[in-house]
């Protein structure tokens, strides 16, 4: 009798099927996802360090980081705030339109950027609605930094929102309900007893909305103007190298992003580690069931 | 088992300040100002940008935006779109569901890793994905030369449009199936097997049919993505009117040329292609669960 | 089908769940596996159906050795706690799931005739295209076990089939199974941890703990001659007192009474709350801590001289109030060497 432990085998346990798939996904995705990585940074090392330095230290490259990372500071803390404030607001209490404002704000995950790009033109361009008034008043939203912060908000709308939302509707209202009830402010109630527990998730959300906000690139293209040096984006200023057949110079900015990415990575997984990004049921797929 | 409840005359007792009648008591501060701040910035930064560009394309009569959105480059960027989604998302379709699978059902050394790198895509600005796309399947590139040899060409054909819209979407399917797996009540797949059936029939009629609403869910939002993608595909595309020009690029094309009521109605075209995918992610869904609602 | 288990063996990591089990088990019979959690009786269950591999042993069905076959291809049927009915699939869908996928080809007429007949077995007529959620726990688990026949078994398995339902329930669907057992005559095994349902249900009982055999019998074998403390506390209340045995004779508190075949030594004397008796005469000196008042009687709380607590029923008519200071009365007791 062998002493080995033996399982009975469950479906698609049978080699010749576990082999096949392992193999065809492990080939596929080496090719598909691992493959790119590796080119970028090839053809980053290509430049030599020197070159790579030259590059980075350009003061085009230098004003498109700064701009990214300005965005970034910009928009990250406002829909971080508001992401809280919405979660809020509709796991907390019960007013009518609550699934339809859901609704509403996850739209920016399912437009084509360009779309949003396009739209933001008719609001604040010369054609828009407020275009006539803005330019009286000499305020410049468009072609300028107010316009890509506004842009890259609205991509990320979602991003802190569905994160919190399911987490904070599976926790319920309990804790709230006991703090409240031993007269604590809505504020204090909010920082030490609903934080605490949405710590990892809010992070979450936080980690991936930065990376997509550094990384947005249609949405802010339309709404920047591509102005070298003044309005570009590290992700417009990677075009514009790459279109100026300065592939390696492009190559060497999207290195930096690249890191960007695997750092966002990194952090998704630790932060799953402590649970975040678990209660992730599609918020639109919920079946309408009793919910307390 | 029913349990009575309660008395109704015992939230009499409850302290007299927070009674309001008939009606259910907020105990919770903090409505008004989470509320309006929501409503605040939702209406200033989705609602205000769609409604205007909704109400420009309208702007424009019927027969213009039906001249605009009709016209022959429109249509044949709807067609590449349209098609390249569909064949992205079926490839995605058949390499998601394997992955998921994989990345649940075995161990293997590396597995974990697999399991991070495969968030790439959505981590990965699609600016970035797009030019290194682009070197790996360029003629002289890795890929491209070694394809060259075999006749199949992928940078600026369709083809190409395919690999990045494949690339861009490819965790959808993935991050929506996997966790349906996991969670998969592992004694129905037990039940199966003493009734006697196969792996390929407990796979198809037990296993597959739980994981249809995920699966829908991923192949919409997949095939959504694949429809607004810019970013990865512009490089990639050649973006020669009337054969590899997607939809997004166009609006962007007319948006330079100063056009901006084309601008308006191709971009309206997406718009309401987004809505309606939307509309039937939530039918199909609602009919894929249809046997977890009470009768 | 004769189903015998010769020495079986099975480990998890490091935790041995069942160690060396024999049993056989008649065609036929009805038999109950009992024990605590943790006694290994749904290890062995799911071995017989080939769900685990035993590390060690044999499981024979008949004479042929299907300590190997394959889970699909052994032909149980197994009937699980929480149904494990497909959630996609009807009522009269999950039960010809098997015939479907079966080798045998079926009719759909065939098939759909097997449906509505083991509907009827099952007194679910009317309900073949609700789904599972649109049905009550007990009605699903009925499904459960019409599923499990369709494929004619060659042994019927029910994993603590009563475990998730109501009380009321529980005894309906006992007498309901007991009553199809009759009917179809098929061996049948099935595990819980409940002795009553155990000894209400089952031809035989074996007692299960610690991943070992620990006795097996008829009801009333395990009731009236339990082998060992832990079998007589497992099967229902009872009461442990203790006391000596010398030369055959049993001495507790002061009372001496026949103890055939005991050890000399200390000894634990069991006996049930229906075992004893209260008395103003003679007995072991006992004074009442509690008098509680039951629809089908009156229980006692007492404790003896010797400090120990005591439990015993007397018919409601018993004169008796908290503090009162008597006698018990041992009619029935079983000694054990302590």
């Amino acid at each position: 009798m062998p002493q080995a432990k033996r399982r009975p085998p469950r479906v698609g346990d049978s080699p010749a099927v576990r082999r096949t798939l392992i193999g065809f996904v492990l080939t596929v995705g080496a090719l598909l996802i691992l493959a790119p990585l590796i080119v970028i940074f090839a053809q980053a090392a290509s430049l030599g360090l020197d070159g790579f330095a030259r590059t980075i230290s350009h003061p085009d490259t230098r004003h498109a980081i700064l701009l990214t990372v300005l965005t970034a500071l910009i928009a990250v803390p406002i829909n971080t705030a508001f992401g809280i404030a919405a979660a809020w607001a509709i796991t907390k209490f019960d007013f009518w339109g609550r699934r339809f404002l859901l609704v509403v704000i996850e739209i920016p995950f399912s437009i084509s950027p360009i779309v949003a790009g396009v739209a933001y033109l008719f609001v604040y361009g010369l054609q828009g609605l407020f275009g006539p008034l803005l330019e009286a008043w000499d305020v410049k939203i468009l072609f300028a930094l107010p316009g890509i912060v506004l842009a890259s908000m609205f991509v990320t709308a979602p991003f802190v929102v569905r994160e919190l939302v399911p987490l904070m509707q599976a926790q319920g209202r309990d804790l709230e309900e006991a703090a409240t009830s031993l007269g604590a402010s809505g504020w204090r109630t909010f920082f030490s007893v609903t934080l605490p527990n949405i710590r990892w998730a809010l992070l979450y959300g936080v980690v991936l909305c930065n990376a997509r906000v550094m990384g947005e690139f249609g949405a802010v293209s339309v709404v920047s103007g591509n102005i070298r040096g003044q309005t570009n984006t590290l992700p417009l200023h990677i075009e514009l190298l790459y279109h100026d057949y300065q592939t390696a110079g492009a190559f060497a900015a999207a290195s930096i992003l690249t890191v960007l990415a695997l750092v966002t990575i990194v952090a998704k997984v630790l932060l799953e580690r402590q649970g975040a990004g678990r209660v992730h049921r599609p918020a639109l797929a919920a079946p309408t069931g009793k919910s307390a | 088992m029913e349990s009575s409840p309660p008395p109704r005359s015992a939230t009499r007792n409850d302290p007299p300040h927070k009674g309001e009648g008939k009606k259910r008591r907020r105990v919770l501060p903090g409505l008004p100002l989470s509320l309006g701040i929501t409503l605040f910035y939702v209406g200033l930064i989705v609602v205000l940008p769609l409604g205007a560009l909704v109400f420009k394309a309208a702007s424009l009569g019927p027969e213009d935006y039906w001249r605009i959105v009709s016209s022959a480059r429109a249509v044949a960027s709807y067609r590449v779109t349209v098609l390249s989604a569909l064949a992205a998302t079926a490839f995605n379709l058949v390499f998601g569901l394997a992955l998921a699978w994989v990345l649940v059902r075995y161990s293997f050394p590396g597995k974990r890793l697999v399991d991070a790198i495969v968030d790439l895509p959505f981590a990965l600005p699609t600016a970035v994905a797009g030019i290194a796309l682009t070197t790996l399947f360029a003629p002289n590139g890795w890929f491209g030369s070694a394809l060259a040899e075999t006749g199949v060409k992928v940078a600026y054909t369709p083809l190409g449009i395919m690999v990045a819209m494949s690339f861009t979407s490819l965790p959808f399917i993935v991050r929506t199936v996997q966790p349906v797996l996991e969670d998969l009540d592992p004694t129905l797949e037990e039940a199966a097997q003493t009734l006697g059936g196969s792996d390929r029939s407990i796979f198809l009629r037990g296993i597959l049919p739980l994981l249809m609403p995920a699966l829908l869910a991923g192949l919409s939002l997949s095939f959504a993505r694949s429809l607004g993608e810019f970013g990865a595909i512009i490089f990639i595309a050649g973006n020669q009117p009337m054969s590899t020009e997607i939809t997004a690029l166009l609006a962007f094309i007319r948006l330079e040329e100063y056009d901006y009521q084309a601008a308006a109605a191709i971009a309206s075209v997406l718009l309401i292609a987004a809505f309606l995918m939307l509309a039937a992610t939530n039918i199909l869904q609602a009919r894929a669960l249809r046997y977890t609602a009470r009768g | 089908m004769k189903i015998r288990l010769d020495n079986v063996v099975k480990t998890f990591d490091t935790f041995r769940a069942v160690h060396g089990v024999s049993l056989d088990i008649e065609s036929g019979e009805l038999l109950a596996l009992l024990g605590p959690s943790g006694s290994g009786k749904t290890t062995i269950l799911r071995m017989v159906a080939g769900l685990e591999f035993a590390d060690g042993g044999h499981i024979y069905f008949g004479d042929q050795d299907a300590t190997d076959i394959p889970v699909r291809d052994r032909g149980v049927g197994f009937v699980f706690q929480h149904y494990a009915l497909f959630p996609h699939m009807t009522v009269a869908e999950n039960i010809s799931f098997g015939m479907k996928v079966s080798k045998v080809r079926r009719s759909p007429a065939e098939m759909s005739a097997r449906v509505a007949d083991l509907l009827r077995l099952v007194r679910l007529e009317g309900l073949g295209e609700r789904f599972p959620t649109q049905i009550s726990g007990g009605q699903r688990q009925r499904v459960a076990l019409a599923r499990a026949l369709a494929v004619d078994p060659k042994v019927l398995l029910l994993d603590e089939p009563f475990g998730a339902l109501d009380a009321n329930v529980r005894r309906d669907l006992r007498r309901w199974l007991r009553e199809i057992h009759g009917e179809l005559g098929i061996t049948t095994i099935f595990v819980t941890h409940d002795q009553e349902e155990a000894l209400d249900l089952a031809d035989r009982v074996v007692i299960l703990n610690e991943g070992k055999i620990i006795q097996q019998g008829t009801p009333e074998e395990v009731c009236r001659n339990p082998s060992s403390a832990f079998v007589m506390k497992f099967l229902g209340d009872t009461n442990r007192l203790s006391g000596s045995v010398k030369s055959g004779v049993a001495s507790i508190g002061g009372v001496t009474l026949d103890a055939d075949g005991c050890p000399d030594g200390a000894a634990e004397v069991y006996a049930r709350p229906s075992d004893l008796e209260w008395s103003r005469e003679s007995g072991i000196p006992a004074s009442v801590l509690r008098v509680i008042d039951r629809p089908d009687g009156r229980r006692l709380v007492a404790r003896t001289a010797g400090g120990e607590t005591v439990e015993l029923d007397v018919p409601p008519e018993t004169v008796v109030r908290a503090g009162d200071e008597g006698f018990l009365r041992i009619v029935r007791m079983k000694v054990f060497a302590a």
